[in-house]
């Protein structure tokens, strides 16, 4: 079974960092957003680490945690996970460096809650990161070259998050998850990642159903990770072809970071995308007590897709409950 | 549903570029920078009292150094995304395709960031260009003698 129950695990405190983009779309207000897409750094790779930096500093800072953090687990999309790794260097943490692209998030937090669950540790640190500049360049094109893009093409968001889980009570409570198996749909398109997600979005949503014997309106929201506008499409039209279910509650955080006017394509993506939208919109909200978040990744590299390789695709699911 | 059901499904929901559109955009563009090149042309040819063709080349020099200038205070890729294919494909390209490459790699090093990818976007250009002018040579020797 791929699904996991947590009973005593929270979630204490978020910090998020923003991009210029991202502060001036949708949701305004993030922790800290960034004026220019340097930081006040040289290179982008040194200030997505910044990034990373400032994130686990402010929540060491906040919460009086010192040198109480058992585990920082991470990963973000650079190539290996240097971003992370180069952050992590500066703290006297342990630490766990994940990839699964955009469920990065999703699978530290699940590690992390499982740590917590067994009573191993008591607090942990996760983290991600993304930079639309480094990303472009890790997956597309040099930076200042600009290639017409197809309308289905999302867009990295630039930002940090970074999240402690603790066996302390807080108000939201990681109540479940579900480990995604990786999906492959012989889809070849690296500028149409909401069509190669949604195999992997729709199978994790399905056996976690399954799994914890729950209707899909159990849950107040369902929130995926950055299918985009037509992947959310393309998500309620398979899941109603293939599994019968009509989603409802459905919110797609790719859509919620940009404004339309800001020409962004399809909407967001990167591992921060879902985090961000979470901790500065979902999260805020009150009217949202049992939430399913379901973090995307597309596993792909340029490598791969040069080759005309078909892109698999992982999604995790996570369980969570406000409870004030 | 099989895979090949799933990539009826995703074509079926997925918006289509609109490419006459694209064309006629990228038609009219790359037309404007051949009248703004005439123009270089005719102002050169009138002001130095050089001949037409040596003008051409002065004005090659003057639009590549354009498409640099503009790349490297950051306009030009925001245009080509508005103007499609019309400002790739003149000389304007190749220029912006090496000095993006240029600019990306300079923190990489000279030899294994800017030499060695230099020449990453615009390296097929000049290779299949060098390989097809090689067969069309032959080519025309045949047909012409």
């Amino acid at each position: 079974m791929a699904s996991l129950k947590f009973n005593t695990v929270y979630i204490k405190d978020a910090f998020t960092i923003a991009g210029p983009l991202e502060s001036e779309g949708q949701i305004r207000k993030f922790d800290l957003c960034m004026d220019d897409y340097y930081y006040g750094e040289k290179t982008f790779i040194d200030t997505e680490i910044k990034m990373q930096r400032v994130v686990i500093d402010n929540l060491l800072y906040k919460n009086k945690l010192g040198k109480k953090i058992d585990v920082l687990i991470g990963g973000d999309l650079s190539n290996q996970l240097t971003i992370t790794n180069f952050a992590a260097k500066n703290f006297d943490i342990p630490f766990l460096g994940v990839y699964s692209a955009c469920a990065s998030f999703a699978e530290s937090m699940l590690i992390a809650s499982q740590f917590i669950e067994n009573n191993s540790i008591k607090y942990a640190i996760c983290i991600t990161s993304s930079h639309n500049l480094n990303a472009e360049r890790q997956f597309r094109f040099p930076i200042e070259y600009g290639a017409p893009r197809a309308r289905t093409t999302t867009f990295t968001a630039t930002g940090s998050v970074g999240a402690i889980l603790t066996s302390d009570k807080g108000s939201v409570r990681v109540e479940s998850a579900t480990i995604g198996r990786v999906q492959d749909y012989n889809q070849k398109d690296a500028s149409h990642m909401g069509a190669v997600m949604t195999p992997a979005a729709a199978s994790v949503l399905m056996e976690h159903l399954s799994d914890l014997k729950r209707n899909v309106d159990y849950y107040d929201l369902i929130l995926t990770g950055d299918l985009g506008e037509i992947g959310s499409n393309i998500l309620k039209e398979f899941l109603k072809v293939n599994y019968g279910l009509k989603l409802k509650n459905h919110m797609d955080a790719g859509c919620e970071i940009f404004l339309k006017s800001q020409e962004v394509y399809a909407g967001s993506s990167g591992p921060v995308t879902l985090p961000l939208v979470l901790f500065n919109k979902v999260l805020k909200n009150k009217k949202f007590k049992k939430i399913l978040i379901i973090a995307t990744g597309s596993l792909h590299s340029k490598d791969t897709t040069n080759q005309s390789k078909t892109i698999p695709s992982i999604a995790h699911a996570i369980s969570l409950e406000v409870l004030s | 549903m099989n895979k090949d059901e799933y990539k009826k499904l995703v074509d079926r929901l997925t918006p289509k570029d609109n490419k006459s559109k694209n064309a006629i955009i990228a038609f009219l563009v790359g037309g404007l920078v051949g009248v703004f090149a005439e123009l270089i042309v005719v102002v050169i040819m009138e002001c130095f009292g050089i001949a037409r063709v040596e003008a051409y080349q002065w004005t090659c020099l003057l639009v590549i150094f354009f498409a640099c200038l503009l790349t490297a205070i950051g306009f030009f890729d925001n245009w080509v995304t508005k103007a499609k294919a019309g400002l790739i494909l003149p000389t304007t390209g190749f220029a912006h395709s090496v000095m993006s490459s240029a600019l990306d790699y300079k923190k990489d090093g000279f030899i294994t960031g800017i030499g060695a990818n230099f020449f990453k976007l615009a390296g097929s250009v000049i290779l299949y260009g060098i390989v097809s002018a090689f067969f069309f040579a032959i080519l025309g020797v045949i047909i012409y003698g």
